[in-house]
């Protein structure tokens, strides 16, 4: 049978014919159309609906931001641009506002001669955040730095920085271009010291106060050596008591007698004077650095064995998390004066920056609670079995995972509070959204704008917010170690 | 080998209190309890010695004095002669009124934008996300001032709406006016008013209201007991009974039967002079309010809502379709007891910032509870620690009454471990 028909076959085909094209619906364009818009009558209706949103949009905005204006010194003089470019009756937007009051957004009310402090201390905060934030990455760690590097010295120089001073920022930002290519860990040493140093460009006066604020940490130091070999417990205890009763008692007048020996001194800037991006990146910097540990240690007090620290953590946590951060902020500048001592008072923003890292450090100890109890107790109990105590068992097994499982949740956390710098508004502080903007509008030439500062500050926002949560996506599967 | 002696107690020294791990923890305790009394009798006796220097005392006493000053709107009868208390208690109102409205439409925004981020269409998805990650990112103060902004500068005055061909004209059939002072909308009228129940201190509640309530109450027990019964006959027999008619009606024609007897109506703001009256007018510091928190916290809740769809795996949804049970069974039965489990619990923390966050009515001029007690009260009696502190105890209690409901609830919808 086979064989007659292998010899009746009029034709084989001995080549293979050329692959045809796809049908139309079934390729390319199309049918990414048919299959992501137009898959059934609710999808069509649905891109229908959407593409009414969208023309909605472009339609009403297009016009606005497609007439902005950059260049005009009030308001009145951009209308007139605008009904002069654009015929009468055009709207458009006044970016001008922007462009003039730049430095009052960025640095609020700082002397214009010292906008290179600010601007230094800004860009040194990348040397110190290098080793924590880009330790394994040496090729991100090179372009920020560089980035840094030369954006910072640029700025110093065009805002007019004292020459001694921009050598000193162009040896640190180059030699930590330089040791992070050796020993990234190195850089730590700065990231400790840096909190001191930022305090001191932002607000000058003395460098004798920083330095015998260090003074403390090297006193205990010194007492731990000496207290070592006579009892472990007394010398724990003598290096924690001694810096405090320094800072306490002796650290001001210190300061003030080595000031008048030999004074070291740049000129201070009152708290009053800050003001803008300033203001919100000092109290959101200060707040993340600062809440953090504190979250931590109040996360490892809720999970403790021991009743009182456990009842008090809770009682902590839950009242912090049940008042809105306008009464605490409220209670930082009405009601602390009450309940300090007679006659003390200090600065509002150290007052504002206390109260937002206890609010923070509240959300952020739920945070890590939920990594610590996302952890499988085999952990706890491997840590047990190695002979580890309490203190070992945390910080080489327990937190590391913990954090870990909780990155995305401390980042939002983070995220939060930055936003939430916007409202020390309420107690009269110049936050670049509310009072800035009531600023600018409170000057002749630009009262009546309300659109393009309030856009302009929630883009800024947007931009810093949103790179944090695109931080800690990389961060997460960076650290990924399992699942693979 | 003899010599090993029996491991005894040891006799008690001093040096166990730091060395020996029973006893460790009391010391510890010990000294922490020491630390935070000497910690709260320094805030006290600081305050007390503050307070003396400033001649001042600490008393409520301020809480029962006359006003004086005017809220705009109130939901219970208040005039500037009532007492700061009663100003107090409008405040707390003006609160849950806006921390309510606020919840409910976050909870629908937040539903339909996480359904839709998860949606094949590629459009709505990315718009769900645009709109998701543009609201999480920017501070809801801007929100809030943005859409304040947008009511007093983009909207018409009252006045525009006159004459035969008016500049602005009503939306919603005529029901609703947009202006730049207030949004007036309808209000329910009754041709046949039962009067009212009069509770003292001049809050009244209309007879209409109580018999609703009375009859959606009693449609949720009857609905419960035909659900019983449906329940006893399909185990006595084996097959359920249709209910579905029974409930609804249960459900709807004791309301409808009032609503006819009362006569209920939507009456329409009209304008008349140079404003809107007949309808209610509502504060636009309460609508721009409202509507930036919803859309605000609305951005969370579809990432909860996103994030709870997607840990039910597929499986579950394919096991159900594989034992027979339909779309909407296998959403009600499968998919959606196991997705509340993981959005529940956010959720609730959403609810509680939501309440918070409606403190920020400062920035619009809504008399909001810190806006009475904690700021017109505060600056006319100058007493900031008793008016702070009892403004914080409300949030407490409030976030405090919310949290356990929530818990409740969320226990009753948990996976039920043996």
């Amino acid at each position: 049978m086979s064989d007659t028909h292998a010899q009746t076959v009029p034709f084989v085909r001995d080549t293979m014919l050329p692959p045809a094209e796809p049908p139309i619906k079934e390729a390319g364009a199309m049918r990414w159309l048919r299959e992501n818009l137009f898959s059934g009558p609710v999808n069509t209706i649905l891109t229908i609906l959407g593409i009414l949103i969208v023309w909605f949009l472009v339609s009403h905005f297009w016009d606005w931001f497609a007439h902005s204006v950059w260049n005009a010194a009030s308001l009145s003089e951009c209308r007139q641009i605008i009904a002069e470019t654009w015929g009468e009756g055009a709207r458009g937007a006044c970016w001008a506002v922007i462009r003039e009051r730049w430095n009052q957004y960025v640095y609020g009310f700082y002397p214009p001669a010292l906008y290179w402090r600010p601007t230094m201390a800004f860009g040194l905060l990348f040397v110190a955040l290098a080793p924590v934030l880009f330790s394994e990455a040496p090729g991100i760690r090179r372009i920020v730095l560089g980035l840094t590097t030369v954006l910072t010295l640029w700025l110093m120089v065009a805002l007019g920085a004292p020459a001694a001073w921009l050598v000193f920022a162009a040896i640190v930002l180059v030699g930590a271009l330089a040791i992070s290519e050796r020993h990234v860990s190195w850089l730590l040493v700065f990231s400790v010291l840096y909190p001191l140093m930022g305090v001191w460009f932002l607000w000058g006066g003395s460098a004798w106060g920083p330095i015998m604020v260090l003074v403390g940490p090297v006193l205990g130091w010194i007492a731990w050596r000496v207290m070592h070999p006579l009892s472990g417990m007394v010398a724990v205890i003598a290096a924690l008591v001694i810096p405090v009763l320094w800072w306490v008692g002796y650290a001001g007048e210190a300061a003030r007698d080595a000031e008048s020996i030999v004074s070291f001194a740049i000129p201070a800037v009152a708290s009053d004077r800050f003001g803008g991006f300033l203001l919100s990146i000092t109290i959101g910097i200060s707040g993340i650095a600062l809440s953090l540990p504190l979250g931590i240690v109040l996360a490892l007090a809720r999970r403790s064995d021991m009743f009182l620290v456990k009842s008090l953590a809770v009682i902590f946590i839950e009242f912090i998390r049940g008042v809105p951060l306008i009464a605490l902020l409220f209670v930082a500048s009405l009601l602390l004066n009450y309940f300090l001592p007679p006659g003390t008072n200090f600065d509002i923003i150290l007052r504002v920056i206390i109260m937002v890292t206890l609010f923070a450090a509240a959300y952020m100890a739920e945070v890590i609670r939920g990594g610590l109890a996302a952890l499988p107790k085999g952990q706890y109990e491997a840590a047990d079995a190695l002979g580890l105590d309490y203190w070992k068992a945390q910080r080489l097994i327990v937190l590391p995972q913990a954090l870990k499982i909780s990155i995305p949740g401390i980042v939002s956390t983070f995220i939060g509070m930055f936003k939430d710098t916007t409202l020390v508004t309420f107690v009269g502080l110049y936050d670049p959204l509310k009072s800035m903007s009531d600023a600018v509008r409170a000057s002749t030439s630009w009262k009546g704008i309300y659109w393009e500062p309030y856009i302009f500050v929630g883009f800024i926002f947007f931009l810093i917010c949103f790179a944090m949560s695109r931080y800690s996506m990389y961060l997460e599967r960076r650290l990924a170690r399992d699942h693979r | 080998m003899t010599d090993m002696s029996a491991p005894g107690n040891p006799p008690f020294r001093p040096s166990m209190l730091i060395y020996d791990r029973r006893y460790r923890s009391m010391t510890f305790q010990v000294i922490v309890f020491i630390l935070v009394m000497a910690l709260a009798w320094w805030l006290v006796n600081n305050t007390i010695r503050n307070l003396a220097a400033l001649g001042k005392d600490f008393n409520f006493g301020f809480l029962w004095q006359r006003a004086g000053y005017d809220i705009p709107q109130t939901p219970i009868p208040y005039t500037s002669d009532d007492t700061h208390f009663r100003a107090a208690m409008v405040g707390l109102l003006n609160t849950l009124i806006v921390s309510i409205l606020g919840c409910i439409a976050a909870t629908f925004v937040g539903i339909i934008a996480g359904v839709a981020r998860l949606s094949n269409n590629w459009l709505i998805a990315r718009l769900m996300t645009v709109y998701v990650e543009a609201f999480r990112n920017v501070p809801l103060l801007l929100w809030i001032l943005i859409v304040f902004a947008i009511f007093t500068e983009v909207m018409p005055p009252p006045n525009a709406f006159r004459g035969d061909d008016p500049a602005a004209s009503m939306i919603l059939f005529d029901h609703v006016a947009l202006t730049n002072r207030y949004t007036a909308i309808p209000t329910l009228a009754m041709t046949n008013d039962p009067g009212s129940l009069d509770l003292g201190a001049r809050i009244t509640i209309s007879w209409a209201t109580i018999a609703f309530v009375v009859v959606l109450i009693g449609g949720w027990i009857v609905r419960r007991m035909i659900g019983a019964w449906a329940q006893r006959v399909q185990d006595q027999t084996g097959s359920r009974p249709t209910t579905w008619w029974m409930s609804l009606a249960v459900m709807t024609v004791p309301s409808l039967l009032l609503i006819w007897f009362f006569g209920l109506h939507f009456e329409a703001p009209e304008l008349r002079g140079f404003n809107f009256a007949g309808g209610l007018n509502v504060q636009n510091g309460l609508v721009a309010l409202w509507l930036a928190l919803t859309l605000y916290t609305g951005a969370f809740i579809a990432e909860i809502v996103r994030a709870g769809i997607l840990a039910v795996s597929r499986g579950q949804s394919e096991a159900a379709f594989a034992l027979g049970l339909r779309p909407g069974r296998t959403m009600n039965l499968v998919i959606l007891p196991q997705a509340l489990r993981v959005i529940i619990p956010p959720l609730i923390s959403q609810y509680l910032n939501l309440t918070k966050n409606s403190s920020l009515a400062i920035a619009v001029g809504y008399m909001d509870i810190k806006g009475t007690l904690g700021g017109t009260t505060l600056n006319q009696t100058g007493r900031e620690l008793e008016a702070i502190l009892l403004m914080m105890g409300v949030y407490l209690v409030l976030s405090l009454i919310i949290s356990a409901g929530m818990n409740i609830f969320n226990s009753r919808v948990k996976l039920k471990e043996r």
